[in-house]
């Protein structure tokens, strides 16, 4: 039953990074708190609901932004494959999972994100693209990932106790 | 009277002259002796009273200072807030007083007023969303607008919301016409938010400074609206057009409050292009 905290999580989520985490800019890239939500979420052990999570958070961010659903789709659920792959296999460092699946979860949704604009008009050039937006929003995703990665590991001992577990 | 009574009585009373005659300085240097150790006996004793009375109600007084600084700083606190709220709303009287000169000076279009909410969670894409919807009588294609100049276009709508694609966003092209030169070009957004020029014939002739105004051609805005001015321009011999960038008018990092122009229609052309 706790699992429905996703629900104004994620929506305070998406309301903080339209209002707030959007505002706070390194050269023309800024932080993506949905994606690290899921990624940190999704790296949790005993979280069974992460592909949940990234179908609502999939709906609310392109509910709000102008960039085709279907890149937000197939960017949140590959951060969330990413995730759980890595679990599994470097279970034993949990921080460097986060940051490796910051890393990998960025770059793909931004590079997703540059391929289909480019396709459907918008004029784009990699080098900038690469320079203003993908290495500082990376940066950035990097710097928040280790508080976010703290807040949904409590999150995940509050929603799934240890007792209910074993 | 028994004589134990007597005695007693008589007692007291010698005593007692005794000492009204110590007082009253009768008994000379005597006298001031036994009041000198009287008062350094009394002046002992209350010093010794008073530090124990610090001692006691002391951390009484701290905690009582306590609560009544705790309760100042809520103060504080309150009415700090209520300044920030005030300033809040000075802002937004200043910006709503020079949207009302704006559309007073403009009369022959019918604005309605919005408050930019967010933007756009994509770093990719340069849009804002306002707290006007379609319950509003906002549809897609309406120009947004400030007192300074055009700030983009309604990009979809819902009921209490919609969003604004601004003439910063890389996707946006505008007609537009260069007031001193007197000729068209094409503005174009970018990824980091600048907005440049494109499409300006060779043989014309533009100087730093010229402004921007909207052409109105592709039925897209409305013209005449104020853009910005040139700030430079780069001609080369071999390119079929010159480019210039561009100083916007509006400041799309502080948008608070945008006009959006609800009297027009745009016109779609693309069944006329072949």
């Amino acid at each position: 039953m706790r699992n429905v905290v996703a629900f104004p999580l994620l929506l305070l989520a998406v309301i903080l990074q339209s209002a707030v985490v959007s505002q706070v800019k390194l050269l023309s890239g800024y932080a993506d708190l949905p994606l690290l939500m899921l990624g940190a979420w999704a790296l949790q052990k005993r979280v069974r609901t992460a592909w949940h999570w990234a179908a609502l958070g999939c709906a609310l961010v392109a509910f709000v932004s102008s960039i085709p659903w279907l890149v937000l789709a197939v960017g949140y659920f590959a951060v969330v494959y990413v995730a759980q792959t890595l679990q599994r296999r470097v279970w034993q460092a949990p921080l460097l999972a986060m940051f490796s699946v910051t890393f990998i979860g960025t770059l793909f949704l931004h590079l997703l994100s540059f391929a289909v604009l480019s396709i459907l008009g918008t004029p784009f050039s990699l080098s900038d693209v690469l320079g203003l937006i993908i290495l500082p929003s990376l940066l950035l995703n990097i710097l928040f990932s280790i508080p976010i990665y703290a807040f949904m590991r409590d999150l995940a001992r509050w929603v799934y106790p240890a007792e209910e577990f074993e | 009277m028994n004589s134990r009574s007597l005695q007693t009585t008589i007692i007291f009373l010698v005593i007692g002259g005794i000492f009204a005659l110590a007082l009253g300085g009768f008994f000379g240097s005597a006298s001031r002796q036994f009041s000198a150790v009287l008062i350094e006996l009394q002046t002992w004793v209350s010093s010794r009273f008073l530090g124990i009375q610090d001692f006691v109600t002391a951390p009484r007084d701290i905690v009582s200072l306590r609560a009544r600084n705790d309760e100042l700083e809520s103060q504080v606190s309150l009415l700090q807030a209520q300044v920030i709220e005030l300033q809040q709303r000075v802002n937004e009287t200043d910006i709503l007083a020079a949207l009302v000169d704006f559309s007073r000076s403009n009369p022959e279009s019918t604005y309605k007023a919005a408050s930019v909410i967010g933007r756009d969670p994509s770093p990719f894409l340069h849009y804002v969303i306002i707290n006007r919807g379609s319950n509003d009588a906002i549809q897609r294609g309406m120009p947004v607008v400030t007192n300074q100049g055009l700030v983009g276009r309604v990009d979809s709508v819902i009921a209490d919301a919609a969003r604004v694609q601004l003439i910063t966003d890389p996707a946006s092209s505008i007609n537009v016409y260069l007031q001193n030169a007197e000729t068209d070009a094409m503005l174009l957004g970018s990824v980091t938010g600048d907005v440049s020029l494109d499409m300006i014939s060779q043989d014309v002739s533009v100087e730093p400074g010229d402004l921007i105004l909207t052409s109105g051609l592709g039925g897209g805005y409305p013209s005449d609206l104020i853009i910005g001015q040139v700030v430079t321009l780069r001609t080369l011999e071999f390119e079929l057009f010159q480019q210039a960038t561009v100083q916007p008018a509006v400041d799309f990092t502080r948008l608070e409050i945008v006009l959006v122009i609800t009297n027009f229609r745009p016109v779609d052309i693309s069944p006329l292009v072949p």
